[in-house]
């Protein structure tokens, strides 16, 4: 079959399964959106800002678990790729992000809207591709696809010069992958399997430690069967929320430094630390040498590199965390409920719930757990960063996979409006909420038209405070309250913004209203509606550890 | 610190060998040297690379270069019994005083004078670095007026695997 390259990238694109495209064109993409015109069988969702089509696809692809993919022209479109890019790396997020570039005559020369996006992007990618003759294009397509989704998940990204998208090749879409240097290892090693159920048989006090692993290799059931097998109390990470039930009885929630009370005195007495999927991140561990201090430490990753990258390990398990715990549990003999450690846990769980202060206005921590009851816990919960990121976390409880959705490595402010719609997008039937700052959410508001547009219904709960709070947060604690350029009490109206845009929108500023304010939302089907909560100003996240602090010193109010 | 000798067997493809050098800046590992040159097979690419930092800083290392999709293989060649070789060109000052002198060295070395003029001359030598030391050492006091040295190549002994 005779095509172009841009043809042949769609061609390729629907090989793969994909169904949808976030992107905004430009000179260099000019022969791709021509192919996307009468292109039937592919979504394109026209953005605002490529930063908002980088970050959707990675809401998308958390969402679904498939691979999203971004489109971007040369140049400044595709360096507006770049955070979100960066933010799909650092949390191993399966993306494929195609660029337009200049003609190959004028590659180097400094042309007209010329960046090196494969330089640009080589830290940040888990592969790149510079397109250098267009019948290279299927095999590109085909092993950008394999290495975006096999072993530890990542972005890659593909640059394609213009030329190149007009020249016709002879398509033929390849069957299999040769990539003899590309072999992850999906299977743990049978002696280090054993050797840590022997581990697991003699602890007393065992711990699991989840991380973002088990959802991307969909593994919460062995978890959960891990768990209740050797009655083990387990803490996840931000991440790994959704990976374990937080109504569970064993569940601690989250850990490091705004973690639980229990789960960080509970690491820190463990004889037996089950690191599954995580990479003892600093936000985790606080101060390493007092991390576990007197647990054995058995860590399970499909990336030998988080190995020994933080922290020593006694049985190192390089696998894919599904099949290793499968195998695990298969192993394991003990059926000991190690009744006197739960208890112990149990105990402080009881004893140093999660709090805040009810006085005083409106409080975030209260809207976010009406939001969980109004909701009944089956959102998608979408964030930006800041405090209300970390309450998202702390006072909405996840119990499956893939319904918290948050930038953890990088941190990015205005990652959550924009992947909240690629989440929409991907799931069209779940209430998906944006758990917004006023300072983040105007990072990326522009999407509010696209999704406008698109008749998402996402919903965008700003938790206004009118600081960037969490900054305000350290600069108060650490800083000796001298806040430093971080008040916003000239933000804009949020509810007439919103309108402009085209979206229902509310204030709310009391707690009374916030269920009737979210029953609305959920109703509205066909676009989005932006809530600004007028929040208290001045609250903190706790607990909190002190950057440098062992994670079982923590500030609780 | 100490020093490792690594090769790093790579696919012959564009960008490979800023993927490689920019990885080693990026994560603070401090490269000595790097010679990178072609193999027995045409698709494919051998660096040496000469690193500082103790045992766990070579083991991230190895583990991260693995993670690039391009790298194939990569073996530590210290701690095995291995042919290692540099070569080194040096310009250095020479009148006609000096010049039987800086004969005699060369000699010693197994060295060779490629190049003579009127007031320097280039000695080409090879052996291992140790030897390239030496060598440079012995000639600095003549005056070195450029040199450059390839940095340090190496293949296991036919007896060890590789
Ligand atoms: C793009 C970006 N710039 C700066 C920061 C640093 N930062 C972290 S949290 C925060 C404040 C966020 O404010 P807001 O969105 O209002 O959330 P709040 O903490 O008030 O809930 C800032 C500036 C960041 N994480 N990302
Ligand atoms: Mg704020």
């Amino acid at each position: 079959m005779e095509l172009t390259g841009a043809q042949a990238l769609l061609e390729s694109l629907k090989k793969e399964g994909v169904e949808v495209i976030f992107g905004l064109p430009g000179g260099q993409t000019l022969p791709l959106y021509d192919a996307l015109y009468s292109e039937k069988g592919l979504r394109h969702i026209l953005v605002r800002h490529e930063q908002g089509a980088g970050h959707a696809a990675d809401g998308y692809a958390r969402a679904t678990g498939k691979v999203g993919v971004c489109l971007a022209t040369s140049g400044p479109g595709a360096t507006n790729l770049v955070t979100a890019i960066a933010n799909a790396h650092m949390d191993s997020i399966p993306m494929v992000a195609i660029t337009g570039q200049v003609g190959t005559s004028f590659l180097g020369k400094d042309s007209f809207q010329e960046v090196d996006i494969t330089g640009i992007t080589l830290p940040i990618t888990k592969h790149n591709y510079l397109v250098k003759s267009a019948d290279q294009i299927p095999n590109i397509v085909k092993e950008a696809f394999y290495i975006a989704s096999t072993g530890r998940p990542g972005p890659v990204l593909i640059d394609i010069p213009k030329n190149l998208q007009l020249t016709k090749i002879d398509f033929k879409y390849p069957e299999s992958i040769n990539m003899p240097a590309y072999k992850p290892t999906y299977h743990g090693h049978p002696k280090q399997i054993a050797a840590a159920a022997k581990l697991i048989d003699k602890a007393q006090k065992p711990m699991i430690y989840a991380g973002g692993g088990v959802i991307s290799s969909d593994a919460a059931k062995e978890l959960l069967e891990l768990a209740t097998k050797i009655s083990s109390p387990v803490t996840t990470t931000l991440l790994g929320k959704g990976a374990f039930p937080e109504t569970h009885p064993l569940s601690l929630g989250m850990l490091g430094m705004h973690g639980t009370v229990y789960a960080n005195y509970a690491v820190t007495e463990c004889d037996l630390l089950i690191a599954v999927g995580a990479r003892f991140d600093d936000r985790v561990t606080g101060r390493i040498e007092h991390f576990a201090p007197k647990a054995k430490v058995i860590h399970i990753d499909i990336d030998p590199a988080e190995i020994g990258k933080n922290v020593s390990v006694d049985i190192p398990i390089v696998g894919d965390v599904k099949n290793v715990l499968c195998a695990l549990n298969n192993h394991i003999k003990q059926k000991d409920s190690h009744s006197e450690w739960v208890a112990q846990v149990l105990a402080w769980k009881e004893k140093h719930p999660l709090c805040y202060k009810s006085n005083g206005g409106l409080k975030p921590q209260a809207v976010i757990e009406e939001i969980y009851r109004v909701t009944k816990g089956e959102a998608i919960i979408v964030t930006e960063v800041g405090q209300h990121q970390m309450w998202s976390a702390q006072y909405y409880k996840y119990t499956s996979p893939r319904t918290f959705i948050s930038s953890g490595g990088l941190g990015t402010m205005g990652f959550g409006l924009p992947a909240a719609m690629g989440a929409q997008v991907g799931k069209p039937d779940k209430i998906v909420i944006d758990i917004a700052g006023d300072g983040s959410v105007q990072m990326n508001i522009q999407e509010l038209n696209t999704m406008v547009n698109n008749k998402l219904p996402v919903i965008i709960a700003i938790m206004n405070n009118q600081y960037l709070g969490m900054v305000r947060q350290w600069q108060e604690l650490l800083h000796g309250r001298r806040y430093s350029h971080v008040d916003l009490d000239d933000n804009p109206d949020f509810v007439k913004i919103a309108e402009a845009y085209g979206a229902q929108a509310f204030r709310v500023e009391k707690f009374e209203d916030v269920e009737k304010a979210m029953k609305k939302a959920i109703a509205k089907r066909d676009g989005p509606t932006v809530i600004e909560f007028i929040v208290e100003r001045e609250e903190n996240v706790f607990p909190f550890v002190s950057p440098g602090q062992a994670i079982n010193e923590m500030l609780v109010d | 610190m100490k020093k490792h000798t690594i090769a790093v067997i790579v696919e012959n493809r564009p960008g490979v060998l800023s993927r490689v050098s920019g990885l080693f800046s990026r994560r603070g590992y401090n490269i000595h040297s790097l010679a990178v040159g072609t193999t027995e097979d045409e698709n494919l690419s051998r660096m040496t690379i000469v690193v500082e930092g103790d045992d766990d800083t070579l083991e991230q290392i190895t583990k991260q270069l693995y993670k690039l999709i391009d790298v194939v293989r990569v073996y530590e060649l210290s701690n095995i019994s291995a042919v290692d070789r540099e070569l080194v060109l040096i310009k250095v000052a020479a009148n006609e005083s000096t010049r039987s002198e800086i004969q005699q060295i060369v000699d010693i070395f197994r060295a060779k004078i490629v190049d003579l003029g009127e007031n320097a001359l280039i000695v080409e030598a090879t052996g291992d670095s140790t030897k390239i030391d030496a060598i440079e050492n012995m000639l600095k006091k003549y005056g070195i007026r450029e040199m450059v040295r390839t940095g340090k190549v190496s293949l296991a002994r036919s007896e060890e695997t590789k």
